[in-house]
């Protein structure tokens, strides 16, 4: 028996579809056409006009494409967000799996525990900055412990170790959600596998590696995946963290430049340019990873 | 459907040309258009007080063209969200906190009205401002902004500081780089702060304008870093003053972090670039004394210039009642109105003769006079195409070159004024 051709299209239940209307019109203004302006902005000559003022917007082609992949400031962001990721997502991955096994085995103050490592997450990022800062600034608490052993430049000021400061400030950020996500994961871990794994006298350790870690993969995947977005999108840090990308531009971010760009200068085709390229190596780099977590 | 669905499309997109094409009428109209308007103040609390004083007064007398003031809403920067009400087209009719150098960007957003275009409106704004308000002329000849407010740049010098490191506290020796250098030597090898003197070594575009720029106004003799579309601090009084600061930077005077806090005030550093509105700031709280900013060779106060740090106001496109703002524009920087601003906030009016206009105020505040005198040699930020642009450009170098001593400072200032000169030709 043949469908009928408004059930092809609109399901065996339309009313879903008006149900589901609202969440499709959101993810269409809010990222869908957001995304789609940027695209046709990075192809012309654009720039943010009063309504009704007349301005000519002609198609250049990649020009803007060549104008920041020329750019030495554009290509040392991504250098710079490169080696954040480096740092955060790896570092990321192996903190949050190890403490959320140590958090699914322990018996006393799981709770506070939980909480403790939500906390930042949910902080606002201008108040662990200030945090950070009487930490890691010239005469902060880990230069007065570390003594002569403290870095010179200090850390912030430091082109060598500004990076490498943001990245470990927003793994340490973003923990708690992290974290979550491997306790859920974890819990779905048949018990069995344990057991089972105990009769082959694989306790502590080689449980970890042999049961837990394949047994969270698609967790994994996850954390990787929303790592690297979250990531690839830095900002605030070093807006406020290394004073705009500071030294020197050690610490600029794509995002941060896209910024300057695109809101202080005026310049949002070029900006828009930004985006997409980071928009692309974004996906590259989730596509690789997925590619790779998910092999068996 | 299809036809229906055609027919829709058609009348939205007349609907939206008719729309667009009545712009211009629509401009028009209200160029002479009274009414109630809004306005925006800046978020300092004097300037708000005075603000709210000014507008109080003008509602009292126009009961039908009632003004609304608030202060401008939260963001990173007031130029963000004044560039942002520009394009959604629901920007205030005046704002009383225009920088100059986003006036160029605002104006080709088509956010600004130039004020020549209403009566007498260029007449107003060049006998109020005299000479100064050429400065502020956009490169088509049209002022799109009326010169308000300055606080010009000096240094000042904490007193108690300069005498625990056996400086003279009246007249210390700040005249010369070579004076400014061995004060701050002794500042910090006495112990009496640990920095002589802290500008934000950030790398924000607008930081130029508190360390490069006031000393390179007072080396070229006024001179703005762009002249005739041309960059001019590529240029032995560019590198002089650039080198001057590269030795501070080397030799730990000044530190390349930044303080989180005001280091004038936490006793940090022992000077500060500021403006007159730091007398308020530190009353009460530092001894200080105020001096020019230093010159190569030195030379006299009188002789001096030095960065404004002004903020004008700019009579937005979006506004329905022209007239009514240009009215109110005129009523705020009347001769009575900027007197009262003087006495309110300590910033200084943009008028030509402030310090005579004003004699009664500057015999009751002495410590204001030295301001005024300095206001009538300033020199401000170019108006010229990508303004913000080559302020960033011009701030990056610096950083490179001057504070972190990664390029020489003689390729560093050229590789600048090439790109200067790039992008203000419009480029």
């Amino acid at each position: 028996m043949s469908t009928p051709v408004t059930q092809r299209i609109l399901g065996r239940h339309p009313l879903g579809l008006l149900f589901a209307a609202p969440y499709a019109v959101f993810l269409a203004m809010v990222f869908a056409w957001p995304l789609a302006l940027a695209v046709w902005m990075s192809f012309h000559d654009y720039f943010f006009a009063a309504p009704g003022v007349p301005v000519d917007r002609p198609f250049v082609g990649l020009d803007n494409y060549v104008t920041v992949l020329g750019d030495p400031d554009v290509r040392r962001s991504f250098v710079n967000v490169g080696i954040f990721l480096l740092i955060n997502v790896p570092l990321t991955v192996v903190l949050s799996l190890v403490l959320a096994a140590g958090l699914n085995a322990a018996v006393r103050a799981r709770t506070f525990l939980r909480v403790s490592y939500y906390v930042p997450y949910v902080t606002a990022s201008v108040a662990l900055v200030a945090v950070w800062l009487f930490l890691f600034s010239s005469g902060g608490l880990v230069n007065e412990i570390l003594g002569p052993l403290a870095p010179s430049p200090s850390w912030l000021v430091n082109a060598k170790a500004a990076m490498p400061v943001i990245a470990l400030f927003v793994t340490w950020k973003q923990l708690g959600l992290f974290i979550l996500l491997y306790l859920a994961a974890l819990q779905a871990i048949p018990r069995d596998l344990y057991d089972a794994a105990a009769v082959d006298r694989a306790t502590g350790l080689r449980a970890f590696w042999h049961v837990t870690v394949p047994g969270v993969r698609p967790a994994t995947t996850l954390v990787v995946i929303l790592a690297t977005i979250t990531g690839a999108n830095l900002f605030t840090e070093p807006y406020l963290l290394t004073n705009g990308g500071g030294p020197d531009g050690a610490s600029t971010s794509p995002v941060f430049v896209m910024y300057q760009k695109g809101i202080e200068q005026g310049n949002p085709d070029t900006a828009a340019a930004i985006g997409v390229v980071l928009v692309v190596a974004v996906l590259l780099i989730s596509l690789v990873n997925r590619k790779l977590l998910e092999r068996d | 459907m299809k036809s229906k669905f055609l027919t829709t499309s058609a009348a939205v997109l007349a609907l939206g040309l008719t729309a667009a094409c009545g712009g211009g009428g629509d401009a028009e109209s209200a160029r002479s258009a009274k009414g109630p308007i809004k306005v925006w103040l800046s978020n300092n609390p004097e300037e708000i007080t005075w603000g709210k004083a000014m507008v109080k007064e003008w509602n009292a007398a126009h009961p039908d063209e009632k003004v609304t003031a608030q202060e401008i809403p939260a963001g990173k920067t007031s130029e963000e969200v004044i560039g942002a009400s520009i394009t959604a087209g629901n920007a205030p009719c005046l704002v009383f906190n225009t920088s100059p150098a986003a006036v160029p960007q605002f104006q080709k957003q088509g956010g600004l009205v130039p004020l020549d275009d209403f009566s007498k409106g260029t007449e107003y704004v060049e006998s109020r401002s005299g000479d100064s308000a050429e400065q502020y002329k956009s490169p088509d000849g049209k002022y799109y902004q009326i010169p308000w407010k300055q606080n010009p740049v000096m240094i000042f010098y904490n007193k108690d500081l300069f005498k625990k490191a056996g400086l003279d506290t009246s007249k210390p020796p700040l005249t010369t780089y070579a004076d400014f250098l061995a004060t701050s030597k002794k500042i910090v090898d006495s112990g009496a702060a640990p920095s002589a003197i802290a500008p934000a070594p950030s790398s924000e575009f607008f930081q130029s304008w508190f360390d490069f720029y006031p000393l390179y106004a007072a080396e070229s003799g006024g001179k703005q870093t762009i002249e005739d579309g041309k960059a001019t601090f590529d240029s032995p009084d560019g590198k002089d003053v650039w080198n001057f600061w590269h030795e501070m930077y080397a030799k730990g005077y000044s530190p390349k972090e930044k303080y989180d806090g005001d280091s004038f005030a936490d006793k940090k550093a022992a000077m500060a670039v500021v403006g007159p509105w730091a007398i308020a700031v530190y009353k009460g709280k530092v001894d200080w004394g105020v001096a020019p900013v230093p010159t190569k060779d030195g030379a006299a106060p009188g002789d001096v210039y030095s960065f404004t740090d002004a903020k004008n106001i700019g009579l937005y496109s979006a506004c329905k009642n022209q007239q009514t703002a240009w009215d109110l524009l005129k009523f705020a920087t009347s001769e009575e109105q900027d007197g009262k601003l003087l006495e309110t906030t300590g910033q200084m009016p943009i008028r030509t003769d402030l310090a005579t206009t004003y004699a009664s105020y500057f015999q009751k505040h002495p410590e204001y006079k030295t301001f005024a005198d300095q206001a009538s040699r300033t020199v401000e930020v170019p108006n010229v195409p990508n303004s913000v642009e080559i302020w960033q450009n011009i701030r990056d170098e610096y950083s490179s070159s001057v504070i972190f001593d990664k390029t020489p400072v003689d390729d560093a200032i050229s590789k600048a004024a090439a790109s200067a000169n790039d992008l203000a030709s419009g480029s």
